[in-house]
């Protein structure tokens, strides 16, 4: 407890000093324009001409299913960023900065380079990215010592965040590993700590596994059966029949579930041979966005979004648009648009992103991760929110969640 | 001339007795997720009664006169004008889309809404009920404050993170402040040389100089046992002299007491859970304050500083307003 007042206090001053400084220089700025903006009588509004950003956003089609109430939109992220965009330019309104975004969206299995570099080539210096992994890799591996940040908007892969990271590579959505932890979390403290782990066979599946072994090593907790769920071209095997079997013979407190399209996951709730909660990737859910979160402001995003999109906001979408806002928010703190100064900022101590979850977001200096609360949430309303009440940390409880600078694989130097 | 021979003599009898001047006051409050406005007697510390009105009530201000409530009820879409002693509807004013807070001028004539899902500021006519003019903000406008002498509008928006002043004779955004992340809530002092801002997000109070528009001060929350990250400051009371100022710190569960002449923190006083809004009793013997979380109200007895009461009122208390 002791320990924790200190870190507490520690936290609130450095908080206040470290943002000093940006608004120190903008106030510096300001008086200059001040003088330019009064001779000439303007309005404040566009009272220069706008100097422009260049964003790009790359993704593919995904012919993803989900349920016949609740589809899954093909392309994924980009409704995220617009709205994102739309924000930004109208707080360059103020400032006499525009943000420009290029969307580029390629066939399901489409090889993303020829694309990428082309936006490259039209100047564009901060890419969004909603692709699988090795394409992502790829895409970062093309960049060379060319002025390029990118931001991943849409994939897990711990990897990414490890042996794979990059210093010009920016996650904005939880990691597994962050995901995994959240739900760690939140069993320990309702003392779950008997996990049942199911695993589908998609590939994100396995990578989400073995994040929750990950996490049950982390908070104590065991995991005392861990089962593959197979899909069989049997129609014999209904729910009804084959879950109550399959989690039959093993004492456990939660089933906890991999599989992240959704493709057996919501069978088996209710249909266990022993009453137990389902967790992971359906029951509770963890996620960095949920459509039932409105706390923090959140739902003004939630509305604005509705209404731009036509649709509820997803977590791309958030992921999307969290990056376009990063951006955002460092060209207004540094008034500039010039490709180091945003990317500075946005990796500097100073950098504190407004994300709706009630804290300020940051990027880990050590795996370019946005560090931000994680929700779990069941369909229809939040659970909670992690890290949970009572887990501590010696800097920012937000680094309770996922690989924390001491166990990352990855080793950036600013 | 009478009138102030009265307040001097009530002065003087609670000194002598010691007591608090029990001037009775009303205090209403909107509950946010009952559709509901609590009715409090403020003096005794006791809630009287409940009445539905729209749907998501949060902002309300009291008419001049002191006979009809404004309240906004959000998922209406609509300012109600409700009568403040039957507590009937008597008319909607038309607040645009989503509207939560709003500031009436000093002669009680018109009010500025922040439209937060259109980035607009709305200014209403309450006699003719007509929108006058929609003004283009930053995104989210959250705060707006009237200046006492008339001249501003002070409008914060959340995600743009500014303070845009509106001239209120030109009705028209003339200067832009860069404030901390996230600003709430703006109030200007009686003299209206200042106007302060809270930022949720940095958790701090900023004072700004109204000639000047700039930042002038940044004032930071410390509290022993609390993280930094539950400081979220929102709703600021001021009183008339310019002596304390007040600001809720939200999930912190305190109320900062600020020196207004040092502008430093003196003290926190702990309140109900998620304290959100603050109003005066109107002899400004009292505080109160709205606690989201723990579903009540809290009483401060002033200049003491004193936390005496905390009021049960209903689901999410949000904002309140104190009638003599």
């Amino acid at each position: 407890m002791r320990t924790r007042v200190f870190q507490g206090l520690l936290l609130a001053v450095s908080v206040v000093l470290l943002l000093a400084p940006a608004d120190g220089a903008w106030a510096r700025k300001r008086d200059a324009s001040d003088k330019t903006a009064s001779a000439a009588k303007a309005p404040a509004q566009a009272a220069q001409p706008a100097v422009a950003v260049k964003l790009g956003f790359l993704t593919a089609i995904v012919p993803q299913g989900g349920p016949f109430f609740d589809p899954v939109p093909p392309v994924l992220g980009v409704q995220g960023a617009r709205l994102a965009i739309g924000d930004n330019n109208t707080t360059g309104q103020f400032t006499g900065q525009r943000f420009d975004l290029t969307e580029i969206v390629l066939e399901a299995q489409a090889d993303p380079l020829p694309a990428f570099d082309n936006l490259l080539k039209q100047g564009i210096e901060h890419v969004l990215v909603n692709l699988p992994a090795d394409q992502l890799v790829a895409l970062q591996r093309s960049v060379g010592s060319r002025p390029v940040l990118l931001f991943d908007v849409g994939a897990r892969d711990d990897r990414l965040r490890a042996v794979d990271c990059a210093g010009n590579v920016l996650h904005t959505l939880p990691s597994h590993a962050m995901l995994a932890d959240a739900l760690g979390q939140y069993l320990l403290q309702k003392r779950w700590m008997k996990w049942f782990l199911v695993v589908g066979a998609a590939p994100g599946d396995a990578l989400f596994a073995t994040a929750v072994e990950r996490s049950a090593k982390r908070f104590g907790a065991k995991i005392v059966a861990r089962k593959p769920w197979e899909h069989r071209f049997d129609d014999r095997r209904t729910p009804a029949s084959e879950v109550p079997v399959f989690t039959q013979g093993v004492d456990y407190d939660v089933l906890v579930v991999a599989d992240e399209e959704g493709a057996f996951g919501d069978e088996l709730s209710y249909r266990t041979w022993l009453p137990r909660p389902v967790v992971g990737t359906q029951g509770l859910v963890a996620a960095g966005w949920h459509p039932v979160h409105e706390a923090w402001g959140a739902i003004q995003l939630q509305h604005r979004f509705r209404e731009k999109a036509g649709r509820g906001m997803r977590e791309v979408d958030y992921g999307a648009w969290l990056a376009v806002r990063a951006i955002g928010e460092a060209a207004t703190r540094t008034r500039s648009v010039e490709f180091a100064a945003i990317r500075d900022y946005v990796l500097s101590d100073t950098f504190a992103l407004a994300g709706f979850k009630g804290v300020p977001l940051s990027f880990r200096s050590w795996d370019r991760q946005l560090r931000q609360p994680v929700l779990l949430a069941q369909p229809r309303a939040l659970v909670a929110v992690a890290p949970v009440e009572g887990i501590i940390h010696p800097k920012n409880e937000l680094d309770t969640l996922g690989y924390d600078e001491s166990e990352s694989g990855c080793r950036l130097s600013r | 001339m009478p009138a102030r021979g009265l307040t001097a003599a009530l002065a003087l009898f609670s000194l002598l007795s010691g007591g608090t001047p029990a001037a009775a006051d009303t205090l209403y409050v909107t509950l946010e997720k009952d559709n509901a406005l609590a009715v409090v007697d403020g003096a005794a510390g006791k809630l009287v009664k409940t009445a539905k009105i729209g749907k998501r009530p949060r902002g309300i201000v009291l008419s001049r006169d002191g006979q009809q409530l404004y309240v906004a009820t959000s998922d209406d879409d609509v300012i109600q004008i409700i009568d403040a002693d039957s507590l009937r509807k008597v008319g909607t004013l038309p607040s645009g889309d989503d509207p939560e807070t709003f500031a009436m001028d000093p002669e009680g004539k018109f009010l500025y809404v922040s439209n937060e899902d259109d980035n607009l500021v709305t200014v209403i006519d309450i006699a003719k009920r007509a929108k006058v003019k929609s003004i283009p903000v930053g995104v989210e406008p959250e705060g707006i404050a009237v200046s006492p002498d008339g001249q501003w509008v002070a409008s914060t928006s959340e995600t743009t993170n500014m303070v845009h002043w509106i001239d209120r004779a030109k009705l028209d955004v003339v200067d832009n402040t860069l404030v901390d992340p996230r600003p709430r809530a703006a109030s200007f002092t009686a003299d209206s040389k200042q106007l302060w801002v809270t930022s949720e997000i940095a958790g701090v109070l900023l004072i700004l100089d109204v000639a000047t528009r700039q930042v002038i001060k940044r004032i930071g929350f410390k509290i022993p046992g609390v993280t930094a990250e539950k400081i979220q400051p929102v709703g600021i009371r001021i009183d008339p002299h310019r002596r304390y100022g007040y600001v809720a710190l939200g999930p912190a569960n305190r109320v900062a007491v600020i020196d207004a002449a040092k502008l430093e923190v003196v003290d926190y006083l702990l309140v109900g859970q998620r304290v959100w809004n603050l109003e005066f009793s109107p002899d400004y013997t009292r505080l109160y304050t709205t606690n989201g979380v723990s579903n009540d109200i809290s009483l401060i007895e002033l200049p003491e500083h004193r936390v005496t009461k905390s009021v049960a009122v209903g689901n999410y208390p949000w904002g309140v307003v104190a009638r003599p």
